[in-house]
């Protein structure tokens, strides 16, 4: 077997174990390529049949277009069921408060709306397309990520996960986050994307777009984006590296067109793909901070 | 592009060790002189270097993930690491290597096809290195490489290297350990981890990247009979598929293919493979690893935690020997009742004996009454249902359980069966 077939045997596994261990399991939706790969991994684990479960977004009301135009055609052709959770009602009904400033970010408070659509749809497990290689933090993640019922994550006292047992018992108000895709890397999700020919949103790929530079990256001049006096407006060629709310998504510097242009790319590429993320620059433990909150 | 990368082989190995034997930074000069660091990566931990008053960057900060564990300046807990070369790419289980981490070197080990097995080379074979290699002996882990690191303090020699060979030699033999490989290293200078050793002329084996390269892979058992347990039963139930009916499941040893005769444990039931399909493709046949789903041309009932089996009959029984580590401050006793997962299958167990406890670090079997965390001994098992299982040394899927405390329902103990 080749790595790439390797690593999709075992995320096909995990998710018939989610399946088969859970009552009430979603699928924690994006747009990104993450959480596109792992909803056409779920495809293929349980074809002919449908996903049996929903898809859930968490809108920060600050995303691309191209983003929910994908995500509502991908549901169209798979078939699934899709719930959107979102941070703007969190927002309008109390639940959180607006961060202010230039580096306003609506990342933070979706923690809040997330938590909040699990238990509003008592879902028992929520599948997210974390990868261990993305962040420190993360490399000690479970495939079945145990929460208590404030939603914490407690890296001291994580399940061990020997061999491909999962044990995901669970006592009343307790649920789990699952991530099939713990082991791959970014090369590896753009190599099965190339090898499955999936479909992907158009802002991974080359395009122009009104961008302005911020503290070493470049960012959308989107309306939600507030500009200090002294940034301008500029047309470039970009693409996005990871997709997230606009505003802690950095773009690239990009002519890469294809899947196979992105991996010749990363293969060059200096820097790890959350080196383009603003919400893990603010400090040197911001993901496990927020990973111990409830983060996905 | 780099067409290669797309049939690379995936190597999982583990390491045990402690900040003193240089794991970490091992593991760091790994990652870095095969170019898997990033430039972002790199600046944060010359940050982190920086502010903890070091002058040279510490390599080991490139791998100690929690803020409590940097602190602390240990390693708690398994932590999962990836880089890859143009031949392959590697998944580290990097786990502390304290006598009170044996669980998590337990957990580390479960997966990995090869083991590195670090020694200082100022201090030779210890407790430790004891420790490690069982745990590498009981998890079955066909390849061993044996690290004499720090050879820079040993003024790189030959004569070092060779006694620790020696020693740990007799060890091996004692634990059955096959397939033991020995590379002098600096893992702190860089020597013959992924560049050869300009120090050590007297060195001609391979590195420890070479070897990592070139270990065989699998434990995957493609020629073993083949064995995968039934996770779940594929059934749409729409007009198109109105008859489908999949059992789903990943292949744990063998190749199954279309038309041969399958058996259902337990129970033996007897039917044919009609059809094998991953997605929407129609496979001729499969192998170890995949995770497919299997139709058969018989319609009778099977669901989740059946085995399918073709060749060799596993054995069915509801009396098992195994060797258990134990995981959780609840300490295990005679009579004690517990949830057994066995691959998809759940039972309850009591433990009708505790046969001996295993010293991990001088080897000595004693009786024991209670099982301590970390503690490794042989045990007893009765369940409430007949399990189909092989030996351990055969297959590690079907030939390990778990157990999972029926009040807490964490996970409390890990066995293979003898």
């Amino acid at each position: 077997m080749t790595h790439l077939q390797e690593l999709e045997a075992e995320s096909i596994y995990v998710l018939r174990e989610v399946a088969a261990q859970f009552e009430r399991p979603a699928i924690l939706f994006s747009g990104g390529k993450d959480s596109i790969v792992v909803t056409h991994l779920a495809h293929k684990a349980f074809y002919p049949a449908r996903i049996p479960f929903p898809l859930v977004h968490i809108d920060t009301g600050h995303n691309f277009t191209e983003t929910i135009d994908y995500r509502d055609a991908l549901v169209e052709k798979l078939g699934a069921r899709m719930i959107v959770g979102s941070v703007q009602d969190s927002i309008d009904t109390g639940r959180v408060r607006e961060e202010t400033g230039f580096n306003a970010s609506r990342n933070r408070l979706q923690t809040t709306t997330l938590l909040d659509t699990i238990e509003k749809h008592r879902f028992d497990a929520a599948i997210g397309g974390a990868r261990r290689d993305e962040e420190k933090a993360r490399a000690k993640e479970r495939f079945f990520s145990h929460r208590d019922e404030f939603g914490q994550w407690d890296p001291r006292n994580q399940r061990p996960e020997l061999w491909d047992v999962y044990n995901g018992h669970k006592q009343p108000g307790e649920h789990f986050r699952v991530f099939p895709i713990s082991n791959w890397t970014e090369m590896d999700v753009w190599q099965y994307i190339l090898n499955e020919r999936i479909e992907m949103p158009s802002i991974y790929f080359t395009h122009s777009r009104r961008v302005f530079f911020r503290d070493g990256q470049w960012l959308a001049a989107e309306p939600c984006m507030k500009l200090k006096p002294d940034e301008t407006v500029e047309i470039r060629e970009v693409r996005c590296r990871t997709i997230g709310d606009i505003s802690c998504t950095g773009l690239t510097l990009s002519r890469a067109q294809s899947p196979e242009e992105i991996i010749e790319e990363i293969a060059a590429s200096r820097v790890t793909e959350r080196g383009s993320r603003t919400d893990d620059r603010r400090s040197e433990t911001a993901m496990e901070e927020r990973k111990i909150a409830g983060y996905f | 592009m780099e067409k290669g990368y797309l049939d690379m082989e995936l190597l999982r190995f583990t390491t045990a060790g402690s900040v003193d034997d240089g794991k970490s930074t091992l593991i760091g000069r790994l990652l870095y002189d095969s170019k898997s660091i990033f430039e972002d990566q790199l600046e944060a931990v010359e940050a982190a270097s920086r502010s903890r008053g070091g002058e040279e960057v510490n390599l080991a900060l490139l791998t100690d993930g929690l803020r409590s564990e940097r602190e602390q300046g240990i390693t708690i807990d398994v932590a999962y690491r990836y880089f890859a070369t143009p031949r392959r790419k590697f998944i580290i289980a990097d786990t502390p290597g304290h006598i009170q981490y044996t669980r998590n070197m337990v957990t580390g080990a479960s997966t990995a096809d090869l083991a590195i097995i670090l020694i200082d080379a100022r201090n030779g074979v210890k407790e430790q290195t004891v420790r490690h290699s069982f745990i590498a002996s009981m998890l079955g882990i066909g390849q061993v490489a044996v690290c004499v690191n720090k050879m820079d303090m040993a003024d790189f020699s030959q004569r070092v290297f060779d006694d620790i060979v020696a020693a740990y030699k007799t060890l091996a033999s004692k634990l059955g350990l096959h397939g033991v490989h020995f590379i002098p290293i600096s893992a702190k200078l860089g020597d013959n981890v992924v560049e050869r050793s300009a120090n050590m002329p007297w060195y001609t084996g391979q590195t420890l990247i070479e070897l990592l390269e070139s270990a065989p892979i699998g434990k995957r058992l493609a020629d073993a009979p083949v064995r995968m347990a039934v996770q779940s039963v594929i059934r749409p139930m729409s007009d198109r598929f109105h008859d489908y009916r999949g059992y789903a499941g990943r292949i744990a040893s063998g190749v199954l293919k279309v038309g041969d005769p399958v058996t259902v444990y337990p129970g033996g039931r007897q039917s044919t493979v009609k059809a094998v399909n991953l997605g929407e493709a129609d496979l001729q046949e499969a192998q170890a690893g995949e995770s497919v789903a299997v139709q058969l041309t018989d319609d009778i009932d099977i669901g989740r935690g059946n085995l399918l089996a073709c060749g060799i009959a596993p054995t069915v029984a509801s009396e098992l020997k195994l060797r258990i580590c134990w995981f959780n401050e609840r300490a295990l006793t005679v009579g004690g009742k517990y949830i057994v997962r066995h691959t998809t299958c759940e039972v309850q167990g009591i433990v009708k004996s505790i046969d001996h406890r295993t010293d991990i670090e001088t080897l000595h079997e004693e009786p024991a009454e209670r099982l301590e965390m970390n503690d490794i001994a042989a045990v007893t098992l009765k369940t409430s249902a007949p399990l189909a299982f092989d030996p351990y040394k055969q297959n590690r899927t079907t030939g390990s359980v778990v157990f999972i405390d029926p009040s807490t329902l964490e996970t409390v103990g890990a066995g293979i069966i003898l």
